[in-house]
């Protein structure tokens, strides 16, 4: 093989490969990126086992072929390299190495054979459809900070991707919670997505596949089969399994008879709750709400360190109540507001609490309240 | 140079014997009463208070642990000539001494005998820390005036009182910090008194194996050796900044205790950092509905200290032990610290479900770590397991009954298992 390429391309294939490899590997090849260069472009493929991507960039191919590296170390030389030098990528197949010039900078690296690299096992999607990069972004970007990290609950470590019942009709909906918070997006049904299977979305494919949905104006193709789900663009494919696991039923989880309702600034809601906590000193920071009459008072006592308090002007006709929460919980709930005023819909100090983005019913968050 | 007579308390100037009681119980050393961090280690403290109870045994081996299938916990000296350890598995004890008695541990009397020792201590001084039932650091720095000796003739003091009031004996290290007086009580077992002064420390420390330090684990023993240092001489070769490469924070403090360096203070209330429970099984079980009811026995110890204590817990950690030995720990970290016996046996059930089945264990724990006040505890819920609330106030409920009715008023049908 031998190959010609640009080094801004090289750097984006590169730098997602070595993005999905494990750090700490005990299967050499698993930390190597599969390169493969046929026609007028090369291939980067690099897996963790349940996670695969595949990056196709244009290169001048001078000789066509294959070989495996160690994707950091590729990276890492990629990334030092002047910007827009010209990469040679070249291997002679006998010495078991892989030559990477760019002006006068050479390097030799050792190689693993491209046979040994395990590929992914293909699947049977059962639902493919195309949905807009900025819808996906969204449904990801909005529920991801509440999946669970307790590895007793593995099925919980996912956004679980589901079609479901929404008020106007079925929805593409993302849901993720991890007992304390839920968030729960729902987007337009994509045509041809009606008869996907709900699948959860593993944590680090979320993060894989975040990098792929920048683009406003991109299409991303997804397939959908029970075990595994694929994200692709013109350039890259993410395929992963999902999680092997029943999500459980959430939706008993979502209160309906809450009706105490307050509506604030979220953004002047977010600094204000980040300013009182300051002085809380246990790990679980608690912030307690206090509302009457229009008036919100953000507190914290700690004993130990102090206390702090804070009023806000806000919306509020119920009777008097008081309510405690972990800031850090308030603080990711509110900053998913960015339209309107965030509504908070409580029953009472000791139920689950909704909040959602002025009347939008499209983004719903639920979070469980704590002691104070 | 100074010395003390152990058995009369007289001070004198250099002999092997005592100019007035004439008995050769002697301590000798250049700064005996300048030096006051010490370590009291009663001498094989469970079996000791079982032979001062029960005085036909006192020439017969002597060792107290738990069942044919548990672990040595204590071994008299006459065990202990014949090669019997502690945590050595009692079958291996009983080979190498099959005449020996072997008694169950009465852990509420050497707790009380504990107490009274505990209570001789903080006459001396009211920085003791308690390690164990029987043994503790003693800062007895500027007590001198108040008691009108020196340290070392409190300790020797001390030792001869728990010997004549309670029948036990014990060993005393004196030095300059904790960890040196930790490795002096070892050295002159039992009923020992030993003294390492601040200057010879670098000398005395050079043969030690790095095995003798307080608080390295097996794994952290391995690591060492790995690294080539087996003494303490090996360990001072090294720059402070190789060893902090290689151990971390454990490097820096290895660094300074090759030099005989420790700045920990002796502290009265360390506060615990972890509740547990653990049992062997008289045979080795894999029956997972009996195992269950094992882990919700353990569970419900474990919060039972917590609560007594007032404490709560963030991490529940599992631990079993298969036929083979072989140990495996699991660990879950709360969102939401508890002290309630229902989230303890559920988080240890789903660490237990993580395991592969079918396997036959010899022993099962359960505990709790990561502590903190119980104020801080169950505050929030689960949205996923809402009658979770409901059985924490039936468990509260339950812990008033047995508070006021007895232990076993009213039970879990699993615990019956």
């Amino acid at each position: 093989m031998k190959i010609s390429i640009e080094r801004g391309a090289l750097l984006k294939a590169v730098a997602q490969a070595q993005s999905v490899v494990e750090r700490r590997n005990t299967i050499p090849i698993l930390a190597n990126v599969l390169i493969e260069a046929e026609g007028s472009d090369v291939r980067f493929r690099a897996t963790d086992l349940d996670i695969e991507v595949v990056d196709r960039a244009p290169a001048q191919v001078e000789r066509a072929g294959g070989t495996t590296v160690s994707a950091v170390t590729l990276h890492e030389i990629v990334r030092k390299l002047p910007d827009g030098a010209l990469v040679t990528l070249a291997d002679d197949g006998a010495s078991g190495r892989l030559s990477v010039t760019a002006g006068r900078s050479h390097f030799s690296l050792a190689t693993l054979p491209k046979e040994d690299f395990p590929v992914m096992a293909s699947s049977e999607y059962t639902a493919n459809f195309a949905a807009p990069a900025p819808v996906l972004r969204r449904l990801f970007d909005k529920s991801k900070f509440a999946i669970s990290t307790e590895e007793t609950r593995y099925y919980l470590n996912g956004v679980y991707m589901h079609v479901a019942e929404g008020e106007e009709g079925r929805v593409l909906r993302c849901v993720a919670t991890d007992g304390h918070r839920l968030a729960r997006i729902d987007a337009a049904l994509p045509e041809g997505a009606e008869e996907m299977p709900g699948v959860i979305v593993p944590r680090k494919t979320v993060g894989e596949l975040r990098k792929l949905l920048d683009d406003d104006e991109a299409q991303i193709a997804v397939s959908v089969s029970e075990t595994k789900v694929r994200f692709a663009t013109p350039d890259i494919t993410l395929t992963s399994k999902v999680i092997d696991g029943t999500f459980p039923d959430y939706a008993r989880v979502i209160p309906q008879g809450n009706t105490r309702r307050l509506e604030v600034d979220a953004a002047d809601f977010a600094k204000a709750v980040d300013r009182v906590a300051t002085v809380s000193s246990e790990r679980s920071r608690a912030v307690k709400m206090q509302m009457e009459d229009d008036r919100l008072v953000l507190s914290v006592n700690a004993p130990d360190s102090g206390a702090a308090e804070e009023e806000l002007a806000v919306a509020y006709q119920d009777e008097r109540l008081e309510i405690g929460f972990n800031a850090k919980y308030l603080l990711e709930i509110a900053s998913q507001v960015d339209r309107e005023n965030a509504v908070f819909l409580f029953n009472s100090s000791g139920d689950p609490t909704l909040m959602r983005e002025g009347d939008d019913a499209s983004a719903i968050y639920v979070v469980m309240p704590m002691r104070v | 140079m100074p010395a003390l007579c152990r058995d009369c308390l007289t001070r004198f100037e250099t002999g092997a014997r005592c100019p007035a009681c004439g008995r050769p119980r002697v301590v000798t050393h250049d700064e005996l009463f300048d030096l006051s961090i010490a370590h009291m280690d009663c001498d094989a403290f469970y079996a000791s208070v079982e032979k001062r109870d029960r005085p036909e045994l006192a020439h017969k081996p002597v060792i107290i642990g738990g069942g044919r299938r548990g672990v040595v916990s204590t071994a008299c000296y006459i065990a202990r000539i014949r090669g019997v350890r502690s945590a050595m598995p009692m079958f291996k004890a009983l080979a190498l001494c099959p005449d020996a008695v072997v008694l169950k541990p009465r852990m509420d009397l050497y707790a009380e005998v504990s107490r009274a020792i505990r209570a001789m201590m903080t006459e001396l001084t009211p920085a003791v820390e308690p390690l164990s039932l029987d043994e503790a650091f003693l800062d007895l720095s500027g007590t001198a005036r108040l008691h009108g000796e020196p340290p070392a003739v409190m300790l020797a003091r001390l030792v001869r009182r728990m010997q004549t009031e309670l029948g036990v004996t014990g060993s005393i290290g004196l030095s300059h910090n904790k960890f040196l007086a930790k490795l002096a009580s070892d050295m002159d077992k039992p009923h020992g008194f030993s003294v390492i002064g601040r200057a010879e420390t670098l000398d005395f420390l050079a043969d030690q194996p790095v095995r003798a330090i307080w608080g390295v684990g097996e794994a952290g023993q391995e690591a060492l050796t790995r690294a080539g240092i087996h003494r303490f001489a090996d360990l001072r070769r090294w720059e402070k900044s190789a060893l902090e490469a290689r151990f971390g924070a454990m490097g820096t403090r290895l660094w300074h205790l090759a030099r005989g360096e420790d700045a920990r203070r002796v502290a009265p209330d360390a506060a615990p950092k972890s509740i547990s429970n653990e049992t062997t099984f008289g045979e080795d079980i894999d029956d997972p509905e009996i195992l269950d009811g094992h882990l919700w026995r353990m569970a419900e110890k474990v919060a039972d200290r917590a609560k007594a204590k007032g404490l709560a817990g963030r991490v529940v950690t599992l631990k079993l032990k298969q036929a083979d030995f072989r140990l495996l720990t699991r660990r879950q970290a709360l969102r939401d610290a508890t002290q309630l016996a229902d989230r303890l046996y559920r988080t240890a059930r789903q660490l237990f479900d993580t395991v592969p089945g079918g396997q036959a264990y010899r022993l099962l724990g359960v505990g709790l770590s990561d502590l903190c006040p119980a104020g801080e505890a169950e505050r929030s819920g689960d949205l996923l397991d809402p009658q979770a609330a409901r059985r924490g106030q039936a468990e509260r409920a339950a812990d008033t009954i047995r508070a006021r009715f007895g232990r076993d008023a009213i039970l879990k049908g699993r615990s019956l298992r």
